[in-house]
């Protein structure tokens, strides 16, 4: 079974990146423009990861984080967020706030596959 | 791809060319910095990937080759020389102009440089330390995750299995922080790991599976055995019994196997554990030990009461760790005490002999089953009981030679001595081929005797209990060998002392045959807990046939006729909480435990019945001697006495109150 990708980003350049090295790898891709959305998509259908960005308008990748994680249907639900090498703050941020893991950019292809490879466990 | 995002791109790549350019000067004045060496390549690793993901073809072929190449630098292989350095620095400026003008021709260019590249690490090959082969490693790797992590879309299969796929790896979960049932948190993790990984791979791949979680768990990652490369690699054998020692012993067991066994130090070892083989220990120092094990067993009941009456799991696994010691120290202790029965045995040839002579008849001994072993104790106790029954069988079972051959059987008479294990008993048979026991004898002296009324009907299992009963003797004539006034009754109850039980069938003109069921040991018994009014009691398990639910309706029913029918057989029952005279009512359902000796059954009515009961026996003081009620009394796990019932002893209570009812009809 094909796994499902939520992608959250609010640079439509990255998203496509992103959804490109994603569906070549076989997983089927959803698009959210920030943390808000990215909420409202993961409500409607289940993903089995999700990727996103820390730093965006409306709501940021931290709070969508904390949020995901208050919501049962949410808990356990691998989230990958994409940082810089050098924002080591803002990851333990994240991992506190209940990210499973990150992605450092900029990033290649195989990168990111292996690392979804990683979370899902296939 | 967008503009914006190729912008993007280009600003992150010009960043990274700055610090592998930063890097690689540094490489310059310390090229043993294996930070710099890192960071170098990671840059080299990070700009190939984003090109290509950005488009930037050339850029990410280039950069691959370079990677490619200092990648040898990297794994030790090559040093990093100022030549081979210098070629890298010269390729990182052609790298900046392939990203800043992806369009135009840079191929030649390219070309050359990498050649230079590869030049200088050819050079560099030999300057490099010695390479370490690649040989395997089996590397010990113990993890737990953090509590959240299942919440966080952690995947613990997820890691085992990137450790699968690193080497041969044997995993071995660690179940002990899980709390009792009542208190998981279903969203929390509990588990750890004990991994056993043979991988080409070092430890920076192995800790790079929990790269994101590695912070906030305890990991701990071994080397067990670094093959140094004429080694070999470990054998399986070898890392299977490193597991195996593993999950069985928290003492890490040592590595190396055993050395060779044809080395002379070894033969002379093994020369002396053969010599060692037995020691000679007095029997009281076992007797000591054997008391030290009881006292054992019972403080360790009292523990696991104590801990299964709280939550503390670590306590508990600590009883039930100590549980399953002690339970094994017991057992050992009792294979210690065990002797075969043989030794009991061989003393029987020369008392047959000296039958043969004094009857002037011809007997023949054989014997079965003389490896079975039963506690000392009990084989001592059982001499004489057994001198009795052999005597018994040669005296008045077998005929004299001329009146076996007039029933046509052969001259020498036989007796079979038998013994043989089953469960926690030991089966001693004595068989003759001789008259059977005559029951019209028996039934004449039984009568004479006032045992039983002139013409009562008696089943033929009854009629051969007679027997055992006191002073009855069928001999016509006292002989020299038996009925000297030690009847059957003697047997008997020496058998039941020992917790043992006895039967006998006969057949007229084929003999007889006396079976003892006997307890492997005295000292210890499974026992069924039982209570009556306010008081425990032991019931010893051998003895128990079934356990039944006696409601109070029955029992009034059944008043002044004590019998509960059973699959279509009367049982006889006492009332435990009468016959002790507890002063407490009856409870609205009671239980009747039917209990047995050989043939014989009767039910004992119990309040309740508590469970099965591991018991040390503690023999009565004197003052209780004539207690005939009780066989002994044990310390329960809470420290509070409990008797243990003489059921042989109940059984004939019992028989004989139903006697007294038949006779009263």
């Amino acid at each position: 079974m094909t796994a499902s990708i939520l992608t959250v980003d609010d640079s439509p350049s990255i998203r496509v990146a992103l959804k490109i090295a994603l569906t070549n790898a076989g997983y089927s891709v959803a698009e959210a423009g920030n943390g808000a959305e990215g909420i409202e998509k993961a409500k409607a259908s289940a993903f089995d990861l999700i990727i996103t960005d820390l730093n965006m308008p409306v709501m940021d990748g931290l709070t969508m984080i904390e949020e995901m994680r208050r919501m049962p249907d949410q808990m356990g639900v691998p989230i990958v967020f994409l940082t810089t090498e050098s924002d080591e703050g803002m990851k333990a941020r994240a991992k506190a706030a209940g990210a499973t893991g990150w992605l450092t950019k900029p990033f290649d292809p195989d990168q990111l596959v292996r690392i979804a490879k990683k979370v899902l466990g296939r | 791809m967008s503009d914006e995002a190729i912008a993007v791109f280009q600003v992150e790549a010009r960043e990274n060319l700055e610090l592998i350019e930063q890097g690689l000067l540094d490489l310059l004045d310390r090229p043993e910095d294996r930070d710099l060496v890192d960071a170098v390549f990671r840059g080299l690793h990070t700009l190939k990937g984003s090109g290509s993901m950005f488009g930037f073809d050339a850029l990410a072929g280039f950069t691959h080759h370079c990677e490619t190449a200092f990648d040898r630098v990297r794994k030790g292989e090559v040093a990093a020389t100022t030549d081979l350095v210098s070629a890298v620095l010269a390729a990182r400026d052609h790298m900046r102009r392939l990203m800043e003008d992806p369009s135009g021709d840079h191929g030649a260019a390219g070309d050359l440089l990498l050649a230079d590249l590869e030049r200088a690490v050819r050079e560099a090959d030999g300057a490099a330390p010695a390479p370490v082969a690649p040989g395997q490693t089996t590397w010990r790797i113990r993890f737990d995750l953090p509590a959240n992590a299942f919440k966080n879309g952690s995947n613990p299969l997820a890691l085992l299995a990137e450790m699968r796929d690193l080497g041969e790896a044997r995993v071995v979960v660690d179940t002990s922080r899980v709390p009792p049932l009542g208190q998981i948190e279903p969203t929390d993790h509990y588990l750890a790991w004990d991994v056993t990984l043979t991988t080409d791979q070092g430890r920076a791949a192995i800790e790079d599976v929990f790269i994101f979680v590695i912070d906030d768990m305890n990991l701990t990652i071994e080397a067990l055995d670094e093959t140094a490369p004429d080694a070999g690699v470990l054998d399986q054998a070898a890392s299977d019994e490193i597991v195996t020692a593993q999950t069985e012993a928290v003492v890490p067991a040592p590595l190396v196997a055993a050395p060779a066994a044809n080395e002379p130090a070894d033969a002379g070892v093994a020369k002396t554990a053969k010599t060692a083989e037995s020691v000679r220990v007095p029997a009281d120092r076992l007797d000591e030990l054997m008391d030290r094990v009881g006292e054992l067993v019972i403080a360790q009941s009292r523990l696991s009461q104590i801990a299964h009456s709280g939550v503390d799991t670590a306590l508990r696994a600590v009883s039930e760790e100590i549980e399953r010691l002690s339970g094994e120290l017991r057992d050992t202790m009792m294979v210690l005490r065990m002797v075969p029965v043989a030794t009991l045995f061989g003393r029987f040839r020369r008392l047959v002999h000296d039958l043969a002579r004094e009857t002037g008849k011809a007997i023949e001994l054989s014997t079965d089953g003389e490896t079975t072993e039963i506690d000392k104790t009990v084989i001592e106790r059982l001499a004489d009981p057994l001198v009795h029954l052999i005597r018994n069988a040669a005296d008045h079972g077998l005929e004299t030679a001329e009146d076996r051959a007039a029933a046509g059987k052969p001259a020498t008479g036989r007796i079979r001595l038998s013994a043989h294990q089953s469960g926690g008993e030991v089966v001693i048979t004595i068989r003759d081929d001789g008259r059977g026991i005559d029951r019209d004898r028996v039934r004449a002296k039984a009568e004479a005797q006032g045992l039983i009324e002139a013409g009562a009907s008696l089943t033929d299992h009854e009629l051969l209990q007679m027997i055992f009963h006191p002073g009855f003797s069928t001999a016509a004539a006292v002989t020299n060998l038996s009925g000297r006034g030690v009847g059957m009754d003697v047997v008997k109850r020496t058998i039941e002392a020992l917790r043992g039980s006895i039967d006998i069938a006969s057949r007229p003109g084929e003999g007889s045959e006396v079976s003892l069921r006997i307890p492997l040991t005295l000292a210890i018994i499974d026992g069924l807990l039982v209570r009556v009014g306010n008081g425990r009691y032991v019931i010893p398990l051998g003895a128990v046939e079934e356990c039944l639910e006696l409601s109070l309706d029955e029992d009034m029913r059944s008043r002044g006729r004590s019998f509960i029918s059973l699959r279509n057989s009367l049982v006889p029952f006492l009332r435990l909480r009468e016959m002790f005279d507890t002063g407490t009512q009856p409870e609205l359902h009671q239980k009747v435990v039917v209990v047995s000796t050989g043939e014989e059954r009767i039910g004992l009515v119990v309040d309740q019945i508590i469970g099965d009961h591991q018991t040390v026996i503690k023999s009565m003081s004197k003052l209780h001697a004539g207690l005939a009620t009780f066989s002994g009394a044990t310390i329960l796990g809470d420290g509070s006495v409990a008797l243990i019932l003489d059921v042989g002893h109940l059984v004939a209570l019992g028989q004989q109150q139903e006697a007294q009812m038949r006779a009263a009809v």
